[in-house]
């Protein structure tokens, strides 16, 4: 306690190991050629092949967006390999058929791909560089009409969906991570939920980045048909690596009238060193669509990456919609956050809710970024926004740019926004009572961020709680 | 139990206790009288191991170990508990994870296994019924929104559940009402017993009228400057502190 608040040595990161398999890449760099690749590797349809090709053309017209608060050496589009498969020689019929070193490596990471976590109730899709491994619990979600499968699968068994579907909420010239990853993505995940039904159980993918020099560019798209009912949950982590790894990623929701999807993040993307070398680029484009009486809610755990600009939001197309963002983001050591949401209220008496919870330790470097956008034609339609920063030691920097452009005099807008400081008199009160320091910290940080954890799936929020002792560990001595 | 020898400690470059000696034994209590600004609340910090204040001399143990040595935390392990004056807000925590997480790490000190939630409900009940409160009180955050006497009634609630060797009381009756006073008082009597110690420093006399102590001594200066009986209390009661400090209060500090 005598340095105060500041100092102790950063925690090794647990998830920085790399697998040794043989993978199947194209070479560094991105042209028509290596889109034209992608897209006969994966045998996809035209549609596809053109839909990517539109959105390459779009993107080298466009150009990095450099408005977000965080800064970075510029990024070398033509050194990144943009294709990464574990080589197999056969498709993978179940899990039982892959490769022994990919379930270990998911074992170590704790991935819930077994039996007993399957009784649990949780089907998972495996994303391991850019190749969907194995979707386990099909066939039970399959009975009641529930696709959930990787998004190459999807392209083939059900075209007229992903046509229909695909760059409806995010288009292709949206931004340009989003433009690239059009162009480039690879796999991810598809979800659709028929008419009605409430999908029985969390589903869950995990991501991981493993590859040297790899991007990761997946695309998750989740249909919920009208009435329909689905929680989704992302978890990701990546080895250790001094590079940088880019990840542009994008994710579609689309709640047609009545439906709900819940969509809960926990990214622990490796954040780099304490001097800031390596790290994840975590660029994400997350948006839903919500139309009449639907219900969107994002809730993210950021604990990683070296970078994040993400802003998953809602629009909220359909009246009495209702969009909802819990967030949970952390720094420490050099990394920087800008993050946050956008709700674009254009039907009438539509409601959102936004509640951002950021953590600010060591050098990082936190920013909430918030639109709450009311059309003319959104008579009625409500936001209350609660922005919360705590800074522990004094090296760190927590910022707020809340945005808000109100169009139609019905609608009522809220804003509450607080900093604090964690305190050395919380932290002895604590220690007076037997915890250690990181115990107290950790402690006084999951009081602060508990009213995003309560909008976790259970098992979930206690993995949150863990990560972010761990990824606060160091940050106060 | 304690053994207090030629203790000075400073805050910055101020000294403020100037040579404290004090013996506590198992099955007593001890009140620690004296004037605002005398050093009694910096006596209780500095005990607990408060980080605002640097010991500069002598020494204190604790049954025989060097307290002064150990974090605060390890402290609170070995035994010692200060019910605090101005308890600490912890919002989002519930005061049953909060005292519970406390609880587990005197059991794990001690070599015992850690209580599940379930089986510290059994210990919560027991504890409610000394402090006079329902249930419902567990699940609110520690100390949020508490009233100025809910906080202090909370204090001896931990401390009714922690079960120290060694409780010190700094200041626990400054803004209480005559309610929450008694009910207080209560809980620290039924928590007195032949193997526990008890030192409460006050600034009144008038929490001693409950807690009878068994020796009072009154600080002045960061000196104990006199020591007695129960009748000492009563008699600073009568005459005030100008009798010992040679100022009248409110002109001194």
């Amino acid at each position: 306690m005598t340095d105060s608040v500041e100092s102790l040595v950063n925690r090794e990161y647990k998830w920085g190991f790399v697998t040794e398999i043989e993978s199947d890449a194209v070479p560094k760099g991105l042209s028509e050629e290596v889109i034209r690749t992608i897209s006969a590797k994966k045998g996809e349809p035209g549609f596809m092949l053109d839909w990517r090709l539109k959105a390459y053309r779009g993107w080298l017209k466009m150009r990095e967006p450099h408005w977000p608060n965080v800064s970075y050496p510029p990024i070398d589009y033509q050194s990144i390999i943009y294709y990464s498969a574990p080589k197999t020689t056969t498709p993978l019929g179940s899990l039982d058929e892959a490769d022994p070193k990919l379930i270990e490596a998911y074992q170590k990471l704790g991935i819930p791909l077994t039996e007993q976590k399957i009784l649990a109730g949780v089907a998972v899709d495996a994303i391991f560089d850019s190749v969907s491994v194995g979707t386990s619990y099909k066939k039970q979600l399959g009975a009641m009409g529930i696709i959930f499968c990787s998004f190459s699968e999807a392209v083939q068994e059900h075209p007229e969906l992903v046509q229909k579907y695909l760059g409806s909420v995010v288009p292709q010239s949206d931004n340009f991570f989003a433009a690239l990853n059009s162009a480039v993505f690879t796999d991810g995940s598809f979800v659709y939920v028929p008419k009605g039904v409430r999908c029985p159980m969390d589903l869950s993918t995990y991501f991981r980045i493993n590859a040297q020099n790899t991007g990761q560019f997946e695309r998750t798209l989740i249909i919920a048909d009208e009435g329909a009912w689905v929680s989704y949950l992302e978890g990701c982590t990546a080895p250790k690596r001094d590079e940088n790894q880019l990840h542009a990623a994008v994710v579609e929701l689309v709640a047609l009238p009545g439906a709900t999807i819940k969509y809960s993040t926990v990214q622990n993307w490796y954040a780099g060193d304490e001097e800031g070398r390596g790290g994840i680029y975590n660029f994400v484009t997350k948006r839903g669509k919500a139309l009449e009486n639907a219900k969107i809610s994002w809730t993210q755990v950021e604990t990683g990456s070296a970078i994040t600009w993400k802003y998953p939001s809602v629009i909220l197309q359909g009246d009495n919609s209702v969009g909802e963002f819990y967030s949970v983001a952390v720094v420490n050591g050099r990394q920087q956050a800008d993050t946050g949401t956008k709700m674009i209220h254009t039907g009438k008496n539509t409601r959102s809710t936004i509640v951002s919870k950021g953590i600010s330790a060591g050098r990082g470097n936190n920013s909430y970024r918030g639109l709450v956008k009311v059309l003319p034609k959104a008579s009625g339609a409500r936001n209350y926004t609660q922005c919360d920063s705590m800074l522990i030691g004094n090296r760190c920097g927590a910022h707020t740019f809340p945005y808000i452009d109100v169009q139609n005099p019905t609608a009522s807008v809220e804003h509450e926004a607080s900093t604090s400081k964690i305190g050395e008199d919380q932290i002895f009160y604590c220690k007076q009572r037997g915890l250690n320091t990181e115990n107290a910290i950790s402690m006084i940080v999951n009081g602060f961020c508990k009213e995003v954890f309560k909008e976790l799936p259970m098992e979930f929020a206690v993995e949150a709680q863990k990560l972010l002792g761990i990824s606060l560990e160091g940050s106060v001595g | 139990m304690l053994e207090i020898r030629g203790l000075r400690a400073a805050a910055g470059e101020k000294e403020i206790l100037k040579g404290i000696d004090l013996t506590v034994k198992a099955g007593e209590v001890h009140a620690i009288m004296g004037p605002n600004g005398s050093g009694k609340s910096t006596l209780a910090q500095v005990l607990a191991g408060h980080p605002a204040y640097e010991v500069t001399d002598g020494t204190v143990t604790l049954e025989g170990q060097d307290l002064l040595d150990m974090e605060p935390e390890v402290r609170a392990q070995a035994g010692v508990f200060m019910a605090f004056q101005y308890p600490v807000e912890i919002p989002g925590v519930t005061n049953a994870y909060f005292l519970r997480a406390a609880y587990n790490e005197m059991r794990k000190a001690r070599g015992q296994e850690e209580l599940d939630p379930i089986d510290f409900l059994d210990v919560l009940e027991q504890k409610l019924e000394l402090v006079e409160w329902g249930p419902e009180i567990m699940q609110r955050a520690v100390n949020s929104g508490f009233s100025g006497g809910e906080k202090k009634r909370n204090e001896i609630m931990q401390m009714a559940v922690l079960e120290p060797k060694l409780a010190i009381l700094d200041e626990t009756d400054s803004g209480l009402d005559i309610d929450a006073l008694r009910i207080v008082a209560n809980g620290v009597n039924a928590l007195r017993k032949p193997e526990n110690a008890t030192i409460i420093v006050t600034h009144y006399q008038r929490l001693l009228n409950y807690i009878i102590p068994d020796f009072v001594h009154v600080l002045v200066d960061g000196q104990i400057v006199k020591s007695g009986g129960k009748e000492l209390a009563h008699e600073l009661e009568a005459k005030g502190y100008e009798w010992l400090t040679g100022v009248p209060e409110g002109a001194t500090a």
